[in-house]
């Protein structure tokens, strides 16, 4: 074999709708494979926050663009002999497929390792693709590739209408779309052309079953599948939009082998090396097929094959890649048999997609055949409805399970429509329809989804009917039988306390229930997974629970152990910032001499790969199931502080229950989330904080609005769905927002807060030891306050920090600190406006930025706050890094408004980005350009469009303004902001509104792509009504113009790259920035 | 529902509840990891006098299909009746939802009188069954059954059948020598240009004018087929093609001078690794199977041909000069993957070529 010494790996940049923590996965398993061969890594990647860029994972880090530019200066300068473009996601094989058709990887002579660049392209091409197909006699669906709205119109024709609309080269179904006649055609292909040269105008398939395989094939043609998959919900939701589950359910043996065999005879026609998946429509009343797609690459649907089987398919498409055979490798988990062998799973697994839809203004509900989730949750089980309900309830919205949750009146016409026109709760309107009295076959017309797993669904629902019968005689009366049968079907204590007990104080009952089921011995069972449903012995440390059963498959760990909960899905404001924490507490633990027991469920994170800790439970993050794994394990000690906000929620209630909970103590945790226990605290302490006030009516809302004058921030109390958050400036707004809020009363209290304008935000990351502080980093927001700290561009070490600010906030972090006797990460977030510094909130917990900070500064936050649990002694950090830092880090937000049509793409109080990234520069103007250029943003060549909003923005921007005018940029803006820069003497060419309908028209403009940047201001703070500053920003994203909607950004922005040209950015790794 | 309990012979008790006919039921306890195909494993007859258990822990979900003929056999299951004597799984689906499926699982054992049971921690079983070896056990509805090990019968002579049967007009006659065939053995061949005649296990196939031989797979211990390994030994001596599959490996193993032994817990599953010895070629493949051919005992003219990559048992032998070859693995799969299927192939080029030869 002839093994490359050095070899370069493409990552998937920042997380985003398509492309999220599966890439941080497949990217680490990689590095550990070629690790092992002595093989040196290099690994581009600006997402900060993940785990394949921490410290010994590859041999070097680039922090910067995943683009060819970027990826050709690395290869120019590092001179690596292989390169690994299969495991970065699309972004990665993007950037791969430019790079060979420029002849790159030729001229430097790196070989890519693994799938060829030609069979990438064959598969990504539609055309090709097809006809690589037909060389073979293997269908897929008739559909013509256009390159014109005219084809497109014509194919439409030829082919008849239901069809369904593809770009190619499209990460998630990105531009893809159902059109049933020529208007609706025409819509979707304009839009689908904005993100690909190319299009496919297909026969729809809707209704048919969705079928995957993930396929792994050596060099010697040796090809197995590892896994199949079949959707819950049938073609016409895109599998990212699914319900999966793990095997197929409804195949026969004919079916299964049918569809396997054509898969291993498609990927070895088209010579993939490696791993990949390929997709097929099934027809429910035959056996004929359609193949969908194959995806040459590790995918999402990878990732989840490996953590629903056990197979590590990243790791071992690494090794194949470099010239292995499969039975030359060794299966993991049993480490005595091969890896050339398919699971045999003993277990059905079920992943769940989790929304944030609710989060955006204007945004299009519906789910179809472009991908909208954010995150996704994987659950094992024994049965379909032990694995739904407990993926349910993993999904973190505030649901129970199928059934027992909150009770809605919906008249069956809503019903009927969430049914066949589904949105992100379309599985609880089938509960509701059982409700309703329809019958399987009424809601399988509405849905298609197959009468098995309906049957399922309906055997949960007619459980939970047959708990509620037991109403009269309560927990006393509950037979074991059924108890066992409620389980089994996955109902959780508090289900059945709302079925049995009704919906009264569930907590408290959820308790009685749990007591009463120990009491009858129905317990649950930890069953390990082992590849080979038990047919050898496996040391496996990957577990579940089940209440199918009767035997545990292993003992409780018998040496001094820790469990370390991680941070269940990723949705928008938690994501693999906290596995990356997560990890990082596993490690420390285990170093001090710990077994390690990790609890979580998201198939997207590198926690959930069972080497990392000595245990892993796939399990809910529940009070109920993390007391059943402490009550088996027995654990020294409980770290809930670094997985976010799922395991901080649980602190109090685990506390009551005795579990040893290491760490600032639970109810500390609670004095500082409880904002009425926070404020007076801080009142105690004398530490400042933006007025604020708890109301229930709206005279008071009134009465305080004149106290602190508007503007002023507004949380309604009970946020699940509807209003959120919002900023309102007049009474006009104030009165339009508290119309569409739900209502204001004793029982929904609304808390309003002064709004503090163009104040700086400052955060503090930091690890105190019993009330000492040991160590901390301080950042600075690019952005003013009213940005959620989520969405902000941030600086480490701060820039523009006052040294008197740092002082004031080191005293302030102290005190709070001390009085909360805090052991362990916390974070707080500062206002700092004309010296005066107020507290926004303090997280007892690890914070968001924690990797950010701690990678940049060198100092592993994570690792001495673990090390504080364990209670260890850590010596105070000497001086903080702040002002001896020879560089500049700079975090990033990612939006994925590309992908959630309708959706205002703007950045608000309340947190709308999907990811984030982190780069380093000699200089602030460097980091910022880098991390800006890494999360879509592009130099622009000509043409800028300004819409400056109020004049304190317009004000804000003119400096930058001159410079891009020095530049040679050309100007273009509306109308105010025309005549605000005439009369400062800036050219510019006016564009008329959208609603003038006149030209030059904006709208034409930009969708004429005259326009290479947009900066448009939001007039107020409102989340405004769909205006003209909507629909300029709308149409920017829809057509892939990059958009800055904040001054202070577009400010810097601007600086930096009128200041720095690509050239000027330096291709420096990480080691090199560490070493200045 | 009513309860039924799983009894094996080191006294272990199971409870459950009880699916298809309830009635009590004794054989050799084994267990398949496969996750499909349980119309096609139940009427394999490999599986006569044993209870099954299956390790995936929903069963009957797409039902049973209808019974459909081709060429006089089964289209759809791999002989005419349910050949398992039990069966245990941790999940019955009563409910069941395909477009072929004609009736549920439980009904179809129903049919056959074939007690089912449910509710069983199948991965304890399982475990047990790895740890201690198939063993012998039964299912208790109301009355009780003995212990009866199915190994000690000749299960070839009850399954095979007792006429010869001729399919297809094909031009390469082959001798399919039926010790428990499955059906799609015989659909394999009538897919290509054969002319099979079907021979019951005991008939003195050497009488008959052909061009190549085939040895079915079929249940229990190959050396209760004597008359079989004498006919073969016969076979062996002439330069006539001959495959065989599974039971047929065995029987080619001991009518070429080789020794089998029972395998401490079987293979039954989909996933079974093989390589084609001295190759990096490997091929997953379905394979039920209690006893296997011992390498060692092979005289010097034979050779393994196939390895289990997972623990180095054989997985197929052939004459080194001679067109003779067997696999232990099941190529016309039905349930399980389909990927050697190309033996079938070889062997009527083998076939072929002998005859061009002569």
């Amino acid at each position: 074999m002839n093994k490359p010494n050095k070899v370069l790996i493409l990552g998937s940049g920042a997380l985003k709708i398509g492309e999220a923590g599966e890439f941080d996965y497949s990217g680490s398993q990689a590095l550990k494979a070629l690790k092992e061969e002595g093989i040196r890594t290099i690994l581009i990647n600006p997402n900060i926050a993940t785990v394949q860029t921490s410290d010994n994972i590859a041999d070097d880090v680039y922090f910067l663009p995943v683009t060819p530019y970027f990826v050709e200066e690395v290869i120019k300068k590092e001179k690596p002999d292989g390169i690994l473009v299969a495991f970065g996601g699309q972004t990665a094989l993007n950037c791969a497929v430019a790079l060979f058709r420029g002849g790159v990887f030729e001229k430097y002579n790196v070989k890519v390792l693994g799938t060829p660049v030609q069979s990438i392209i064959d598969t990504e091409d539609r055309d090709i693709f097809k006809e690589k197909l037909e060389q073979i006699g293997v269908l897929s669906a008739r559909s013509v590739a256009v390159t014109t709205m005219e084809d497109a119109l014509a194919a439409a024709e030829k082919i008849g209408f239901p069809i369904i609309v593809r770009a190619a080269f499209a990460l998630g179904g990105l531009g893809s779309g159902f059109a049933n006649n020529m208007d609706e055609l025409r819509t979707l292909a304009q839009k689908s052309f904005t993100t690909s040269d190319q299009i496919l105008v297909e026969e729809s398939l809707k209704g048919w079953k969705e079928v995957e395989y993930e396929v792994v094939r050596d060099q010697y043609d040796n090809c197995i599948t590892v896994c199949n998959m079949e959707n819950f919900d049938p073609i016409g939701i895109h599998t990212g939009e699914s319900i999966v589950v793990a095997p197929s359910q409804t195949l026969s043996n004919r079916e299964y082998h049918k569809l396997r065999s054509i898969g291993i005879k498609t990927i070895r026609h088209l010579g993939i090396v490696g791993e990949c998946n390929i997709q097929y429509a099934l027809d429910p009343v035959s056996e004929d097929y359609r193949v969908i797609e194959v995806n040459a690459r590790l995918s999402r649907s990878s990732a989840l094959a490996s953590k629903a089987t056990g197979y590590p398919l990243a790791f071992v498409a690494a090794k194949l890649s470099l010239g292995y055979s499969l039975s030359e490798l060794k299966n993991s988990v049993t480490q005595t048999t091969s890896a050339f062998f398919e699971p045999a799973l003993d277990y059905v697994v079920v992943k769940l997609p989790r929304w944030d839809l609710g989060k955006f203004e204007g945004v299009n509900r519906q789910i179809g055949s472009a991908m909208k989730s954010v995150g996704e949750v994987m659950a094992i089980g024994k049965s379909f409805e032990e694995a739904i309900q407990k993926g349910l309830r993993m999904l973190d919205t505030g649901k129970r399970g199928f059934v027992a949750n909150k009770p809605e009146q919906v008249d069956t016409a809503t019903i009927d429509k969430l049914l066949s026109e589904p949105n992100e709760e379309r599985i609880f309107a089938i509960n509701l329809a059982f409700e309703a009295g329809y019958t399987l076959d009424q809601v399988h017309d509405l849905t298609k989804i197959d009468h098995w797993f309906l049957q399922r669904l309906m055997t949960i629902f007619q459980l939970g009917n047959k708990l509620a019968e037991g109403r009269a005689t309560g927990l006393a009366g509950l037979e074991t039988q059924l108890l066992r049968e409620a389980k089994k079907a996955g109902f959780s204590d508090q289900q059945i306390a709302v079925k049995l007990l009704g919906e009264g104080d569930v907590k408290a009952d959820e308790l009685l229930v749990r007591a009463r089921r120990k009491a009858l011995g129905v317990l649950p069972v930890i069953k390990q997974i082992d590849t080979l449903a038990a047919e050898f012995p496996a040391k496996t440390n990957y577990l579940y629970s089940t209440y199918h059963g009767t035997e545990n498959d292993l003992a409780q760990e018998t040496s001094k152990s820790i469990v370390v909960l991680g941070s269940g899905v990723y949705r928008i404001g938690s994501s693999v910032e906290f596995d990356w924490c997560g990890v990082n507490a596993v490690q420390t633990a285990a170093a001090e001499g710990y077994k390690t027991i990790i609890i979580n469920y998201n198939p997207e994170t590198v926690s959930t790969d069972y080497d990392v800790s000595d245990r892993l439970y796939f399990e809910e993050l529940s009070f109920e199931r993390v007391m059943d794994i402490l009550d088996f394990e027995q654990p020294q000690g409980v770290i809930l502080s670094t997985g976010g906000q799922i395991p901080n929620n649980l602190a109090m209630r685990l506390e009551e229950a005795q579990a040893p909970i290491l760490g600032t103590t639970a109810a500390m945790i609670d004095q500082a989330e409880n904002r009425h226990k926070f404020s007076s605290i801080m009142d105690e302490l004398g530490i400042a904080q933006p007025r604020w006030k708890e109301l229930t009516s709206l005279e008071a809302m009134h009465q305080f609005v004149q106290e602190v004058g508007f503007p002023v921030l507004i949380r309604p109390s009970y946020v699940l769905s509807g209003a959120a958050m919002n900023v309102v400036s007049n009474t006009f707004e104030l009165e339009n927002f508290l119309q569409t809020a739900k209502e204001v009363s004793a029982e929904y209290p609304v808390v309003v807060s002064e709004f503090i304008q163009d104040a700086k935000e400052i955060e503090l990351d930091a690890v105190a030891d019993k009330g000492e502080i040991v160590s901390y980093a301080i950042s600075e927001h690019v952005e003013f306050a009213g940005v959620h700290s989520g969405d902000a561009t941030m600086y480490y070490p701060p820039q523009k920090v006052y040294v008197r600010t740092v002082r004031k906030l080191k005293i302030i972090a102290e005190k709070i600190a001390k009085r909360y006797e805090i052991s362990g990460p916390f974070n707080i977030q500062f206002l700092e406006k004309g010296g005066e510094i107020r507290v926004i909130e303090c997280n007892i917990r690890a914070s968001r930025s924690f990797p950010f900070v701690s990678k940049v500064s060198g100092r592993n936050l994570i690792q001495k706050a673990t090390q504080v649990l364990l209670g260890k002694k850590v010596e105070r950090d000497e001086s903080e890094r702040v002002y001896d830092l020879p560089f500049v880090g700079v975090k990033a937000p990612q939006f994925s408004f590309t992908r959630l049509p309708g959706a205002d793409p703007v950045m608000r109080v309340d947190m709308v980005s999907t990811g984030e990234v982190g780069c380093l520069g000699d200089t602030a103007e460097e980091a910022l350009l880098k991390s800006m250029l890494s999360v879509g943003y592009k130099i622009p060549q000509k043409t800028v469009l300004i819409s400056g909003g109020p004049i304190k923005s317009k004000v804000a921007l003119l400096s930058a303004v001159e410079l891009l005018v020095k530049k040679g940029y050309q100007i273009y803006a509306t109308q105010g902001t025309h005549r605000f820069f005439a009369e400062n003497s800036i050219p510019s060419s006016q564009l008329f509104w959208p609603d003038e309908m006149v030209e030059p028209n904006v709208l034409t403009y930009l969708k004429e792509k005259k326009i290479d940047l947009v900066i448009n201001i939001p007039k107020n703070l409102s989340k405004g009504e769909l205006d003209n500053d909507y629909k300029i920003r709308r149409t920017a994203v829809d057509f892939g113009i990059p958009l800055l909607t904040n001054a202070r950004l577009a400010k810097a922005f601007i600086q930096a790259f009128c200041k720095l040209e690509l050239k000027d950015l330096k291709i420096k790794s990480w080691n090199e920035y560490k070493a200045m | 529902m009513k309860q039924v309990k799983l009894v094996l012979e080191d006294g272990t008790e199971i409870q459950g509840e009880s699916f298809g006919a309830f009635t009590s039921a004794a054989g050799e306890v084994v267990f398949s990891t496969a996750m499909t195909g349980y119309p096609e494993n139940l009427t394999d007859p490999s599986f006569a006098g044993q209870i099954l258990v299956l390790t995936y822990p929903m069963v009957g979900n797409y039902g049973v299909p209808g019974e459909e003929l081709y060429e006089s056999i089964s289209k759809i299951f791999e002989s005419d009746k349910i050949h398992i004597a039990g069966l245990v799984v941790n999940y019955y689906s009563e409910e069941h939802s395909h477009w072929n499926a004609a009736k549920s699982l439980g009904d179809w054992l129903k049919e056959y009188n074939i007690p089912g049971i449910f509710g069983v921690d199948t991965r304890m079983l399982t475990k047990i069954l790895r740890e201690k070896g198939a063993m012998l056990g039964k299912i208790v509805a109301e009355e009780d059954v003995e212990l009866h090990d199915p190994n000690q019968d000749n299960l070839v002579a009850q399954v095979s059948p007792t006429e010869v049967q001729h399919y297809g007009t094909g031009q390469h006659k082959i001798v399919l020598v039926d010790c428990g065939t499955k059906t799609n053995i015989i659909r394999c061949f009538l897919q290509r240009d054969v002319e099979l005649i079907r021979v019951p296990w005991d008939y003195d196939f050497t009488t008959l004018d052909y061009d190549g031989l085939f040895l079915s797979n079929g249940p229990g211990d190959p050396k209760m087929c004597e008359p079989t390994i004498q006919h073969l030994q016969t076979a062996l001596g002439q330069d006539k093609p001959i495959f065989g599959i599974c039971l047929g490996s065995q029987l080619m193993g001991l009518a070429a001078g080789g020794d089998t032994f029972k395998l401490k817990y079987g293979h039954r599953s989909h996933n079974q690794p093989v390589l084609l010895t001295g190759t990096k070629r490997s091929y997953i493949t379905s394979q039920n199977h209690g006893f296997a051919v011992d390498t060692d005992t092979l005289p010097a003219e034979w050779e393994m041909l196939f390895e289990n990559l997972n623990d180095g048992t054989c997985e197929g032998i052939r004459h080194k000069t001679k067109p003779f070859f067997s696999t232990q693995f099941h190529p016309e799969a039905a349930g399980g993957p389909e990927d050697t299927e190309y033996l079938f192939d070889d062997f009527l080029k083998a076939v072929a070529e002998y005859k061009a030869a002569k």
